[in-house]
């Protein structure tokens, strides 16, 4: 049983870890202009609530762990202007250094996720001997 | 006009060493820029690497008189060649020559400049011996091509070298002679420039002068040569082959220098002479040079007045000075080795000066003339004297004008003084890396005429025009500052104490703290303004002087000289992008260095030649390089699709609401009129659209009898009915169009219905603009309140005068964002006019014009009859909205220098990338500001430039790019960066900061952080200063105002709390703020007040034969209010005329036109015309105010008593409210936080 959702966690982690790679490639290229910021930012906002879900869907013991990270994406979700388009918008992700900040926090969230992903795989792996 | 270019040609060559002297001098220019023109020159031969390599070597000052006889030489080569092989390549050189002779100009003055900078004649003799030499051996011919390519080289590092040492300079103006000499009578019967015939002038005095310039120039010839002449000068006679030996010998020498082999080999056959000749620099060779030299020499001075003049002048000198002379310069110059470095200060100075001088010449013609807007008007006005002086004897006198003004400039003191001085400005100011490039080559004829004698005083046109007299005061007057320890901007001022702390007259831009020249150059301050005029050299000076550093730009603005420039080519930095500005520096004729990422670039072909002038050669004295404000006329390398035409769409309420307000009369009246004066070409198209709860579209197609009506009542899935018949062509469907409006205030007259579907409305303009973009004109009365975009009333009329928090200043659905990034998308810009009466959520409906570039105009409780003021407003405001300029599908990039970043920007429009604004529509009377901060150190240089491009397609279907350059000194110390502070441009970018902080956190955080920036910059400042007074408040001169300003933003309609305001007031005034220039913008914050009922002819200043009295202005308090005067406001958009009740009754009547106080009426909107003085001053006032702003302003005559008074009181900033700070309690305020 165990094993299962350290299975489960295992996978979520690893969407998480490609989402967070690529909000960074998203970020970076619109960092290099190579891509309008409403494009950008559309691509990213559709993916905000994805990882909320995923972070809550985690097992109990991992899920203090998990809950600074779920808080604050809850948070910055529902605390986006009433006249934004998502987490992300597009009139003002090149203000005052937002990119930057938004850059940071992708990367934060990446070595978080490849943290956790490593841990459920031993934690896995203890399982499935403990079985 | 070929025959010109070539001459053109000839003369960059010429300028080309000026401009390598430039480099050298200021050190970091000539290792690079010579290493591009050896590229360039040596593709031919090859052995141009070799060049750069010497230059290096070349330290020696030996050398360097070889390199200068090597440059001089090849000139000589070039111009044979030519002379022999095209009747053109003839004329060109023939140009060439004179421009040494500019240089070289008078001999008398070269007697002097002999005298004062030995070192240079020297030089030039030196250069002459190489000539001779070369001459002497005509078997080169076979060696010369690689020989030459290489000894071109081997001159570029000369000049660095030389650079420091003067003797390089001169050597630029003996080539031109040289070539001059042979070519002589071809010159004279051509066109000789004007310029050049004035060199013949000086031909025998001016070889020293010209000899600065000369270095550089050689090089380019010799490129020339190489590249098309070459082959004509080998098959030409012996002068051809004399050349191309000379060239050898020059390389010989230069190789000799350098050590390079190749040079070496190459010399050998004719050369071995030549090399011999230049390492002794001895009378033998000088005698040669003089023998053979001057016969050629004479004649082609004889012939040609001025170009062969400046040929002929070096040989003339050499003439008239002997082998004597020739021979002592020589042994000046080997002797001298040591003496070099002295006088290669010298020399730079003369360089300096002759740069600036050639600058003012070159470019007298352009500046003197209001800039024509093509470039053919430009040469058709431009050189007119040149020609005509080329064509007669004239020319002398050309060339001798130019000589004047230097010597007003620095007139009788000997040249070298003048110089000294010029030299320690730059260096002073830290500047003197960009310019060198410019003024090395412009000046090198400059020099000449500098050192030339009074002789040439009876020029005096020119010296007015002629930058090197400005330079030269310029460099007094920095000379003077930088005595001066505290200049007026530094001084403290105790706030406390200061009772009177507004200046009397209105308060300009400072001028940053460059040398003269450079301010000349600089962009307008009204079109671009930094909030420090010296930028702190790292992030953490700013932080110390806690100070916003932004730019506000004005950047399309109308102006009255805008030179236009249509070329093939748009020469911009191959790595940013850069377009070519004033600021860049030239390392030679050939390379440029971007100045703001400090790479070397190529100069093209094109950019050589001088559409102003004609000319070939000088890429420092185009337009371009000129002005710092430009427009290009864009090529197709500029357009993703072909240039959109002008397409108008007006969408329009026409629900019950809007019926009754009354606009549609208005608006259609004014349509009718200006119709016809709509911008745009054949191809504009225009169309109607009305909506309520429905959709109305309107067919206007060519052929209808009349206007047909379709009405789209599907708002939730809006289609276009006739696509193709909605926006028709303005002139084939005029008839229907005016039908249209003629009908249309009548159509709805009695219409019930009383929705507004705004939102599906704007959908369907979208749809019907997507395929070209163009401008969507909205006229909106009330809350939309129908299909997508639908909003509520947010606003709680008790919370108006709250004190605590103001909410909704935010959109409250991103509908309207979404539909502008679209129409962005889709270059269409929607224009909003709100004429509302009540709440219409202008924070919500203001995003579409936000987004789109667009732009937003309130009127409030607007009523066509009942609110006859909001009338008239909106009536002249839609004359100037219709009438002046528009760019479509725009976009503005902003560069800066590399260490700087730009982080967040305000105004409309939607930022694509990092530097990138899309603007779907410009128009004139946008503004826009931007943060900057400081990511690098600017540690390594000492200035910065900020450049913004703004490509657009204008009315008439042209691709244009406009470009400002605004260029910025460094500092390192706090005090600097304290004194030159822009006052209102920090208000002005802080009042923008405010209002994203007030949207994104609350009201109360952006008012607290106006307070806090006067704290903190005003603490820093105080502790930098050790002054025993701790418990004053001290603020530098600079900043005397700042607090003044920053209660005045408090107590603005966008920021004040406590006093009752309308949520949509509160947002305009915001979005105000953000799209409004900077002189608009310091009117809204910070009224003027006047007072008029004295009015006097004291000060005043004359515009259009109209007298216009210039009233001192009082502080905005009601001391100043006295009951026995009449008092005019300027608001911006408002004038208050307030009457005390103790006025002068003859005021009343001879201004206002009623008997008495008691008789003025309560509303009054317009001053009778009256014929008495006071009321001609009046109101020749009130017009210069009014015509100094884009948009109409309404004038209220306010009786003290009356109840509009409030409206008045409250623009009294300084005083004391209910609800906010007097001045005097601000700055205890302010005192009381920097002592906690």
């Amino acid at each position: 049983m165990e094993a299962v959702v350290f299975l489960f966690s295992l996978l979520n982690c690893c969407l998480l870890i490609f989402l967070s790679a690529y909000f960074i490639i998203a970020l970076s290229d619109l960092e290099c202009d190579h891509i309008n910021a409403k494009s950008c930012c559309s691509k990213l906002n559709n993916h905000t609530i994805v990882t909320v879900l995923m972070l809550i869907s985690l097992y109990w013991f991992i899920f203090l762990l998990n809950l600074p990270v779920a808080t604050w994406n809850i948070y910055r979700f529902i605390m986006v202007l009433s006249g934004n388009m998502g987490e992300f918008d597009p009139t003002e992700v090149h203000n005052g250094g937002q990119l930057k900040s938004h850059m940071k926090e992708a990367m934060i969230k990446l070595g978080f996720s490849l943290l956790c992903f490593f841990m459920y795989i031993c934690s896995m792996i203890l399982a499935l001997i403990n079985d | 006009e070929r025959e010109n270019g070539h001459a053109n040609h000839c003369k960059l060559q010429m300028h080309i060493p000026p401009c390598a002297s430039g480099p050298a001098q200021s050190q970091m220019q000539a290792p690079s820029g010579y290493g591009v023109h050896h590229q360039n020159y040596m593709a031919p031969s090859g052995h141009y690497s070799q060049g750069p390599g010497k230059m290096t070597s070349l330290p020696l000052n030996n050398q360097c008189a070889d390199y200068y006889s090597g440059p001089y030489s090849v000139p000589t080569q070039n111009m044979t060649p030519s002379t022999a092989n095209q009747p053109g390549a003839q004329q060109m050189y023939g140009r060439d020559p004179p421009a040494p002779h500019m240089m070289a100009s008078t001999p008398g003055p070269f007697q002097g400049a002999a005298t004062s900078a030995s070192h240079l004649h020297t030089s030039a003799s030196q250069p002459y011996a190489s000539f001779v030499n070369h001459y002497n051996s005509p078997s080169m011919y076979s060696a010369n091509s690689s020989v030459a390519s290489q000894g071109f080289p081997s001159t570029c590092g000369q000049y660095a070298v030389s650079a420091v040492s003067n003797a390089a300079y001169p050597s630029v103006s003996y080539p031109s002679l040289p070539a001059g000499d042979p070519y002589g009578q071809m010159f004279t019967s051509q066109n000789a420039p004007a310029g050049r015939p004035a060199k013949d002038s000086f031909a025998g005095h001016s070889t020293a002068v010209s000899h600065p310039s000369p270095l550089p120039p050689p090089p380019s010839q010799q490129q020339q040569s190489l590249s098309g002449y070459s082959p004509l000068s080998w098959s030409a006679p012996g002068l051809p082959s004399n050349p191309h030996s000379l060239i050898q010998n020059k390389m010989g020498s230069l190789t000799t220098a350098n050590n390079n082999p190749t040079n070496t080999v190459a010399d050998s056959p004719s050369c071995p002479g030549t090399q011999n000749v230049l390492p002794p620099k001895s009378s033998p060779v000088a005698s040669t040079v003089l023998s053979r030299a001057s016969p050629a020499r004479l004649p082609p001075a004889a012939r040609h007045p001025g170009e062969p003049a400046a040929s002929a002048s070096q040989p003339s000198e050499q003439v008239q000075s002997p082998g004597m002379q020739y021979g002592e310069y020589v042994n000046n110059q080997a002797s001298s080795t040591p003496t070099p470095l002295s006088s290669t200060s010298d020399d730079e100075e003369e360089e300096e000066e002759d740069e600036e001088a050639g600058v003012d010449s070159s470019s007298t013609t352009s500046s003197a003339s209001p800039v024509p807007n093509s470039y053919d008007a430009l040469e058709g006005g431009c050189y007119p004297e040149m020609h005509s002086s080329a064509s007669s004897p004239a020319p002398d006198r050309t060339l001798e004008p130019n000589s004047t003004p230097a010597q007003a400039l620095a007139p009788a003191p000997a040249p070298a003084a003048s110089q000294p001085s010029k030299v320690a400005k730059p260096f002073g100011y830290g500047y003197p890396t960009l310019q060198p490039g410019y003024q090395n080559t412009a000046t090198p004829p400059h020099s000449g005429v500098h050192s030339s004698s009074p002789a040439y005083s009876g020029f005096q046109q020119y010296p007015q025009h002629y930058p090197g007299v400005n330079q030269l005061s310029s460099s007094l007057g920095g000379l003077s500052l930088q005595s001066s320890p505290q200049p007026e901007s530094l001084r403290p001022v105790n706030l406390t104490q200061e009772r009177n702390i507004l200046p009397v007259t209105p308060v300009w831009a400072p001028v940053p703290n460059l040398n003269l020249e450079l301010n000349k150059l600089n962009c307008s301050p009204d079109s671009f303004r930094c909030t420090l005029t010296s930028i702190p050299q790292t992030q953490a000076l700013l932080n110390k002087a806690k100070l916003p550093l932004g730019l506000l730009l004005h950047p399309f603005r109308d102006l009255t000289q805008l030179p236009v420039i249509t070329s093939n080519t748009i020469v911009r930095c191959r790595s940013c992008r850069t377009y070519i500005n004033p600021f860049v520096s030239f390392i030679d004729q050939r390379r440029w260095k971007c100045n703001l990422c400090y790479r070397v670039n190529d100069v093209p072909e094109e950019f050589m030649y001088n559409p102003l002038t004609r000319s070939y050669g000088e890429p420092h004295k185009r337009p371009e390089v000129q002005n710092s404000t430009v427009e290009f006329i864009a090529s197709s390398d500029y357009m993703l699709r072909p240039p959109q035409p002008a397409v108008y769409l007006f969408v329009l309420d026409v629900s019950h609401n809007a019926v009754e307000a009354g606009y549609l009369t208005i608006l259609c009246q004014s349509l009718l009129e200006n119709l016809d004066k709509l911008p745009g070409d054949s191809r504009t198209r225009i169309g109607f659209m009305t909506f309520d709860s429905t959709i109305h579209f309107y067919n206007l197609q060519e052929g209808l009898s009349q206007p047909q009506m379709l009405i789209v009542s599907d708002i939730d899935d809006v289609f276009l009915p006739t696509p193709d018949s909605l926006l028709v062509n303005l002139y084939e469907s005029k008839e229907l169009i005016k039908d249209l409006l003629n009908t249309l205030p009548n159509m709805f007259t009695n219409t019930r219905e009383t929705h507004s579907a705004l939102g599906p409305a704007l959908q369907a303009a979208f749809k019907l603009m997507s395929p070209t973009g163009g401008r969507v004109s909205v006229f909106q009365t009330q809350l939309p309140s129908l299909g997508a975009g639908l909003l509520q009333s947010r606003e709680d009329p008790n919370q108006r005068s709250s004190t605590k928090v103001v909410q909704h200043l935010g959109p409250a659905t991103d509908f309207y964002k979404k539909l502008a990034l679209d129409c962005s998308g889709q270059q269409t810009a929607v224009d909003l006019f709100l004429l509302s009466s009540q709440y219409s959520d202008l924070a919500s409906l203001a995003c579409m014009s936000k987004y789109s570039a667009g732009c937003i105009f309130y009127y409030p409780s607007f009523h066509s009859t009942h609110n006859p003021a909001q009338a008239e407003k909106l009536q002249k405001d839609l004359k100037r909205y219709l009438t002046r300029k528009i760019g479509f599908e725009a976009v503005m990039r902003i560069r800066c220098t590399k260490g700087l970043s730009m982080h967040t920007f305000h105004g409309n429009f939607f930022v694509r990338s990092t530097d990138l604004l899309s603007l779907a529509n410009i128009n004139p009377d946008a503004g826009f500001a931007v943060q900057l901060s400081i990511e690098e150190s600017l540690t390594d240089t000492s200035l910065v430039c900020f450049q913004t491009a703004l490509l657009y397609t204008s009315s008439k279907g042209e691709r244009r790019i406009r470009v400002h350059t605004l260029c910025l000194p460094v500092v390192s110390s706090l005090a600097d960066v304290y004194a030159g502070v822009d006052v209102q441009a920090s208000v002005c970018l802080l009042a923008n900061m405010a209002v994203d902080r007030s949207i994104s956190s609350s009201l109360s955080d952006a008012r607290d952080a106006l307070v806090n920036a006067v704290v903190d910059s005003l603490s820093a400042y105080g502790s930098t200063v050790s002054s025993a007074q701790h418990s004053a408040l001290i603020a530098p001169g600079s900043l005397k105002l700042f607090p003044l300003y920053v209660l005045a933003l408090l107590k603005q309609k966008a920021f004040r709390t406590g006093t009752s305001t309308r949520l949509d007031d509160r947002v305009y005034a915001m979005c105000q703020i953000k799209s409004q220039p900077l002189v608009h913008l310091m009117k809204m914050i910070h009224p003027n007040l006047y007072r008029i009922d004295r009015l006097t002819d004291e000060g005043a200043i004359h515009v259009n034969d109209r007298v216009v009295p210039q009233p001192p202005l009082q502080k905005l308090s009601a001391e100043k209010l006295t009951r026995e005067g009449a008092f005019l406001m300027d608001c911006g958009s408002v004038f208050y005329i307030w009457i005390g009740k103790g006025c002068d009754n003859n005021f009343i009547e001879d201004v206002l036109g009623y008997p008495n106080f008691a008789s003025v009426p309560q509303k009054m909107t317009h001053l009778p015309e009256l014929d008495t003085l006071s009321s001609e001053r009046t109101r020749s006032f009130i017009t210069w105010l009014r015509d100094s702003r884009p948009l109409s302003t309404v004038l209220h005559v306010v009786k003290d008593e009356s109840p509009a008074k409030m409206e008045f009181f409250q623009h009294l900033i300084e005083d004391r409210t209910e609800a906010a700070f007097s001045y005097y309690e601000f700055l205890l305020h302010v005192q009381q936080q920097i002592c906690k």
